[in-house]
């Protein structure tokens, strides 16, 4: 009814980050073949193995097929149509901020992410990526006393060599899938943690991704090591600009934590969704995993996805060490005509390992929505449990939602429990809070962030601000 | 007594008020005045448009007024929308309150409580003020802290919902309060509670409109008037006296009424 037509004009979204930075940058001609991966190895400097590593990639992704299984629509992407490579020009060595383009950081400010010296966010310490390049990583220094590494993963090539050749590919290995044998073969650039043992990381860390160009992909690696007995939180969010072409993203993120260590992973995701009929936006193929390596030890991925015209994406954790954790939080809002399918995977080896999964989808417009998961238990996996929960909200009456979970267990002495629910904003809910003197849009909002508490309390104190904030947003339109 | 409250203007006034949904028509020109300080019950069998009649007075969208107007406090307010009746001080008792799933009752009770004070140019209350408050209101219905913390209305009995309603308007503090049914679904114990609830929040400046089945409701709210739907029409307007004797005689009775009209 009235109604009806209200929610939707409320979850019509302003995308505020839509903005191009105009700067030269450096872009190698579109399409792959093995003199683009060379090229891409030789700009940056890699030792030969990491070469050796691209070429085998490339190998076998020419090999695989796209994977059709997603509950996805979209049209063949054309991968000689991308530029694998494009930086912002810049002097070739850069020793302090101060030498940094001034646009480059002030497309940060804009974005909420000040970079210099005298801005610069206090307790976050941030590695900022544009295009294929990182442009700067703030608190270094402070790190680097506490021993804690953090640096752009180029970076981390040519000073730490060794923990890259030993730790990269491990988790995602490059045959994985056909987005992580992509990645493998082109990445440019991403993060790099390294947190020795014994340490918690004194302040969160966090990597903020940012395309700007519309005609070259992004393939940014992360890679997390924690060892003994260390902690940290770690934060990632993401914008582009709005090109009415679809852009590709295509991460691949790889967390390790040895005995007793734990790794918080936390993202905000806010890429161009496109518009309200479906032209552009990114195509977000994204694969994130974390092996729990050693006894006790904890991998909790916690996401919020609001943006990209298309999400594929299942942050898992492969529970290796005798009584590891595993748990992965989500709220995934689709709108218009995005759609969403992304989940996790569980997968219990080592004895007394559990897991805790707990979704959130909220579809509106005419927008699509799946939850896909996979818990299994393996043969040793004698004791372990895992509860799952994935609850669906839909808003207005084209919006769809799915839940798929598997489960296979190949343990007899095992727990798997799951719920799932599905949802509708009710007229009646509606009038019951505006008949309490609340606003529609305050009253949608306020049942929309009840709808995900159980996510939000996991997410670290910033950013759930952030998420509710940015959920708000994404509700916020004209009501009449 | 009676004219020296008709002195001061009436806060609600209904007049010759038509209303549909779906092109049914409901409610067939019904007028209602009511004045400070006045209790008036509504009665009549279920579907004679009692409680549509609560419902467009707090304006839910799915009904359209076809003729025929609604004032409160003199201004006509057919065309505002739920929050501001709300918030400018008309209270509607769900009859079957609304679960809200993942809302904090005492957010939920907070925001809706700020949205009026900000309406009368009152300072809006923090966390700690606002506890001081509920905590006060909570005495009036006898509610305890702990469902604060729940959902709004989630997993209550039918009894705390109801009492849960009583405390909004505790908390409102409105012109006018249309209390719909909420004695239905209450023992004798909670009838009483939520009675003497009512009284207390209520004072020579508000108006309340009870819709009620039950005499004993009445019992311990005294009405001014008495009114008897059927049809989507007010057929009768008598004292007191008139509920006990429909009690007696039940709505087959007042048949005879609408054929009188």
């Amino acid at each position: 009814m009235v109604n009806e037509n209200l929610v939707k004009d409320v979850v019509k979204e302003p995308y505020k980050y839509g903005f191009v930075t105009d700067i030269e940058t450096e872009k190698i001609e579109k399409g792959l073949n093995e003199d683009i991966i060379k090229l891409i190895s030789h700009k940056k400097e890699e030792p030969k193995f990491l070469l050796d590593f691209r070429l085998k990639a490339f190998k076998k992704w020419q090999k695989m097929k796209e994977p059709d299984w997603a509950a996805l629509g979209y049209k063949k992407i054309d991968y000689q149509d991308i530029i694998y490579y494009s930086a912002p020009k810049q002097k070739e060595k850069i020793s302090s901020l101060d030498e940094v383009d001034p646009k480059l950081l002030e497309t940060f400010d804009k974005l909420g992410i000040p970079l210099t010296e005298q801005k610069k966010l206090t307790n976050v310490a941030v590695d900022a990526v544009f295009d294929s390049v990182s442009i700067a990583t703030t608190f270094r220094e402070e790190l680097a006393e506490h021993g804690v590494i953090f640096c752009s993963i180029s970076e981390a090539v040519k000073n730490y060599g060794d923990l890259i050749e030993k730790y990269l590919g491990t988790v995602v290995p490059a045959s994985d899938n056909y987005f992580a044998a992509l990645n493998s073969a082109v990445f440019s650039d991403g993060s790099f943690v390294y947190i020795p043992k014994g340490v918690t990381c004194p302040m969160d860390l966090s990597s903020y991704f940012r395309i700007n160009s519309g005609d070259s992909g992004q393939f940014e690696r992360t890679l997390i090591i924690a060892e003994e007995s260390s902690s940290v939180s770690y934060l990632e969010g993401c914008t582009a600009p709005m090109f009415d072409t679809n852009t590709l993203h295509a991460a691949v993120v790889e967390l390790i934590a040895l005995d007793d260590a734990s790794i918080k992973y936390s993202t905000v995701q806010n890429w161009y969704a496109g518009d309200e009929e479906g032209i552009g936006g990114i195509f977000n193929f994204v694969t994130k995993r974390g092996k729990c390596l050693g006894k006790r030890s904890k991998i909790s991925w916690s996401q919020v996805e609001t943006g990209s015209a298309i999400t594929w994406k299942y942050p898992s954790c492969l529970l290796l060490g005798e009584e590891s954790v595993g748990e992965f939080y989500s709220v995934a809002l689709t709108n218009n005509l995005q759609q969403a399918d992304t989940g996790t995977k569980m997968i219990h080896i080592g004895p007394k390992t559990k897991s805790t999964i707990v979704s959130k989808g909220i579809s509106a417009g005419n927008s699509k929505n799946s939850y896909r998961g996979l818990v299994k238990m393996g043969t040793k996996a004698t004791g372990s449990r895992n509860y799952s929960q994935c609850d669906s909200m839909l808003i207005g009456d084209q919006a769809s939602a799915n839940t798929f979970p598997y489960i296979k267990s190949q343990q007899p002495n095992s727990e798997i429990e799951h719920e799932a629910s599905t949802c509708r904003i009710s007229e009646d809910q509606l009038f019951y809070l505006q008949s309490r003197g609340i606003e529609f849009e305050e009253a949608v909002s306020m049942m929309v962030s009840g709808f995900c508490r159980d996510v939000f309390n996991q997410l670290p104190m910033e950013f759930a601000a952030e998420a509710d904030k940015l959920l708000a947003l994404k509700l916020e339109g004209s009501v009449g | 007594m009676q004219s020296k409250m008709k002195e001061s203007d009436p806060i609600l006034e209904v007049k010759n008020l038509s209303a549909s949904t779906d092109n049914l028509p409901i409610l067939k020109g019904v007028s209602l005045t009511v004045y400070p300080g006045e209790i008036h019950a509504i009665m009549g069998r279920n579907g004679c448009g009692k409680s549509t009649l609560s419902k467009i007075i707090a304006g839910h969208p799915s009904y359209n007024i076809t003729s025929g107007d609604i004032k409160f406090l003199g201004e006509n307010i057919n065309s505002l929308e739920p929050e501001e009746r709300s918030q400018s001080g008309i209270f509607l008792g769900f009859q079957y309150p609304i679960e809200i799933p993942g809302v904090s009752n005492l957010e939920f009770l907070r925001v809706s409580t700020n949205a009026r004070r900000k309406f009368l140019n009152k300072e809006e209350l923090d966390t700690f003020d606002f506890e001081e408050l509920v905590k006060e209101k909570l005495e009036i219905v006898k509610m305890d802290h702990a469902f604060l913390s729940r959902s709004v209305n989630q997993g209550f009995s039918g009894g705390e919902k109801k009492r849960n309603e009583i405390l909004q308007m505790a908390l409102l503090e409105p012109k006018i309060a249309i209390l719909d049914e909420t004695d239905s679904g209450l023992d004798i114990d909670a009838l009483r509670i939520v009675a003497s609830g009512i009284k207390k929040i209520s004072n020579s400046q508000t108006g309340i409109i009870l819709i009620t089945h039950y005499q004993r409701l009445l019992d311990e709210i005294k009405p001014n008037y008495v009114h008897v739907m059927s049809d989507g029409q007010i057929i009768k307007t008598g004292d007191s006296d008139l509920a006990l004797e429909l009690e007696e005689k039940g709505y087959e009775w007042t048949d005879n009424f609408i054929k009188e009209t």
